[in-house]
């Protein structure tokens, strides 16, 4: 299986050079990373060319990577003796590239060849914009409904852009990093106006556990103490 | 020419509190006569945003909210979400513990099956299935019981094993009020033994009720009415749409990530997948009867191997498996890490994963992005059902409203795992 994968990879890489960002192979999986002016060409291919013939899409997913990265405390490394202290508590930034905030990622699987392929486009701009794919495949239709859903990433050529999984009148889009956990509204009966009412949300978030990372030699090739 | 009445299509609201439904569907039809010119479901009635929960919480946190995704197959569930973890670990579990996994995989089968059947019998007018189903259904829950704790949500499945080794005593039921001595040791006969022995008996005894359902149904003049012909979904139709499991095999494609892309120990079993012709709904009904047959012959295989083959049921690794209670009293060590693990979780490296499983409705992915924390920074699930309910609309238009019924049936419909 890791022969085709990096065969695939290769394959990609070569077909589409002048189009593609970057291909990787992680984890037995292959990403590429394409500019979104070219996905439904590249789509395209991937489905008609013999080659790919990725028949069918199974997953579009939006990604907001606003918080990747930033962690609730400072820390350093484990190893197999022990974990290190949280250094400090605050706002923790590892990464700080400037790269689009928006992301929508296309999973793929050819049932001729048994493989599998990842697209990543990152998205420009604000509301987030990229063409829609289900003229090429049918089941992007409920998937790009529900990215734009919960993250507000417009798809251009969509037939039926509604909202999908949220409630009818829903405000705002909730899987964005900014959009807090508990929600800006809840929902009581109201016994004066005999109706359910909406208003703002009366609890606060409470953070159990902080999010930390920390590097552990072992799962990253390092050294093993 | 005769003058004719004014005409106007009509537009109907079924459900979302409608017992052929399969839960919280609404669905908008809008109807010429009886016949169903459009259909459009409306969904996210039971949306619980698992996917967000699941950023704010360590990794081991939420398996148990996989068991609230798709609520008839429960260990499926957790087999993606934990498959995908230990991918970005690097780690592999035991093979103990990879036996285990599959055979509750396939005790989770059939159970999702015999739900399926029954309520898809029951919607389409057929009430003993219904009840025979559920008499087996029992025992398989008695087994998720013994194992877990639980009947349904088991959160049994850990990112490096299974929580606990099988049990060598299978719980017996006890005299009470409503079951006197005698009918207790009745129902007590299959109980005597270990787990094993119970799932032993279960699979000698199942090929019978299987054949049952199906003099109850295969043959029956108004089952085929009702399904031959009823939602056919072309070969390539059913590529485009997104479909998988017995929704993609019931249309002839010999497609199962059982056989395709192996995960546990799916290579070394021996099973075949059955492969439907039309891609109507009497086919997918063959396809899933079988596949009821097929997974018990697995079960059947899982028993003997573990039977032979006693040893560790989890990897041991201190930062990801907490240490034995027995353990806390005496080592601090232990201590420190079983407060780190509880308090804190594993970190995960930097990556992202997409682990797919063949779940008793189709493929059941997983999508996870880490950014090294012990937080998932992503987690995307692909719920088969998901894409199958929003090609409803293709696959009911020209039925009458009666068919309608049988096509939300035959899709295998749960919205615990489509509204996430």
């Amino acid at each position: 299986m890791a022969d085709s994968v990096q065969e695939l990879a290769s394959r990609v890489e070569q077909r589409f050079a002048d189009k593609l960002t970057r291909s990787t192979v992680n984890v037995g999986q292959v990403t590429v990373l394409l500019p979104a002016m070219h996905l439904l060409e590249v789509c395209r291919a991937l489905r008609d060319e013999p080659q790919f013939a990725f028949q069918q899409l199974m997953d579009v997913c939006g990604v907001d990577y606003s918080a990747y990265g930033v962690a609730d405390w400072e820390t350093t490394e484990t190893s197999r003796s022990g974990f290190s202290r949280g250094v400090s508590i605050g706002v923790h930034r590892e990464t700080g590239d400037g790269h689009p905030r928006y992301a929508v990622v296309y999973h793929l699987l050819s049932i001729k060849h048994n493989q599998r392929l990842r697209l990543r486009c990152l998205l420009e701009g604000d509301p987030p914009k990229v063409d829609s794919v289900v003229e090429i495949w049918a089941s992007a239709d409920w998937y790009e409904r529900e990215a734009f859903d919960l993250f507000g990433i417009l798809f251009e050529g969509h037939p039926d852009l509604r909202r999908i999984l949220t409630d009818y009148g829903f405000v705002g889009h909730p899987f964005r990093k900014d959009f807090p956990l508990v929600g800006n509204v809840e929902v009581r009966y109201d016994p004066e106006k005999q109706r359910v009412v909406y208003q703002p949300v009366t609890i606060e978030n409470r953070v159990l556990v902080p999010k930390v990372i920390r590097h552990d030699p072992r799962h990253t090739g390092g050294d093993n103490n | 020419m005769l003058c004719m009445p004014e005409i106007r299509n009509m537009t109907l609201n079924f459900g979302p509190q409608h017992p052929a439904a399969h839960g919280v569907l609404r669905l908008v039809l809008e109807m010429d006569g009886e016949v169903i010119e459009r259909a459009d479901p409306h969904i996210g009635l039971l949306h619980r945003a698992t996917e967000k929960l699941a950023e704010s919480k360590p990794y081991n946190q939420s398996i148990g909210y996989m068991d609230r995704l798709d609520y008839v197959s429960m260990m499926c569930n957790e087999h993606a979400y934990v498959i995908a973890i230990e991918r970005l670990l690097g780690i592999e579990p035991p093979m103990r513990a990879q036996y285990i996994r599959t055979l509750f995989d396939e005790i989770t089968r059939i159970l999702n099956h015999l739900m399926w059947l029954g309520s898809h019998a029951l919607d389409i007018g057929a009430m003993t299935v219904f009840l025979y189903a559920f008499r087996e259904r029992e025992d398989l829950l008695d087994c998720y019981e013994a194992v877990s704790g639980t009947r349904m949500h088991a959160t049994y499945y850990r990112p490096g094993g299974v929580y606990r080794d099988l049990p060598g005593v299978m719980p017996q039921y006890q005299a009470s009020k409503w079951h006197n001595e005698k009918e207790v040791k009745r129902l007590n006969r299959n109980r005597q033994g270990s787990l094993l022995d119970f799932i032993e008996d279960f699979t000698e005894r199942f090929p019978k009720c299987v054949d049952d359902y199906e003099a109850l149904l295969t043959d029956n003049r108004i089952w085929k009415q009702r399904t031959v012909g009823i939602g056919v979904v072309p070969r390539d139709r059913a590529l485009q749409l997104g479909f998988s499991g017995p929704m993609l095999r019931g249309s002839g494609v010999a497609w199962d990530l059982r056989k395709k892309q192996p995960y546990a120990v799916y290579d070394q079993l021996d099973f075949d997948i059955p492969v439907g012709k039309h891609g109507d709904c009497y086919d997918r009904y063959l396809v899933r009867i079988e596949e009821m047959r097929q997974s018990n012959r697995i079960i059947k295989q899982c028993v003997g191997w573990l039977r032979g083959h006693p040893g560790p049921v989890v990897v041991d690794d201190r930062k990801l498996i907490p240490p034995r209670r027995v353990e806390m009293k005496e080592d601090m060590e232990a201590l420190i890490y079983h407060f780190k693990l509880f308090t804190e979780g594993y970190c995960v490296p930097e990556g992202e994963v997409y682990a797919a499983v063949e779940h008793p409705k189709g493929e059941f992915g997983i999508y996870l992005i880490s950014d090294g924390a012990n937080k998932p920074y992503r987690l995307k699930i692909r719920a088969a059902g998901f894409a199958h309910l929003s090609a409803l609309n293709e696959m009911v238009k020209g039925h009458m409203l009666a068919d309608v019924v049988a096509i939300i049936g035959t899709q295998d419909i749960v919205f615990g795992e489509i509204d996430r």
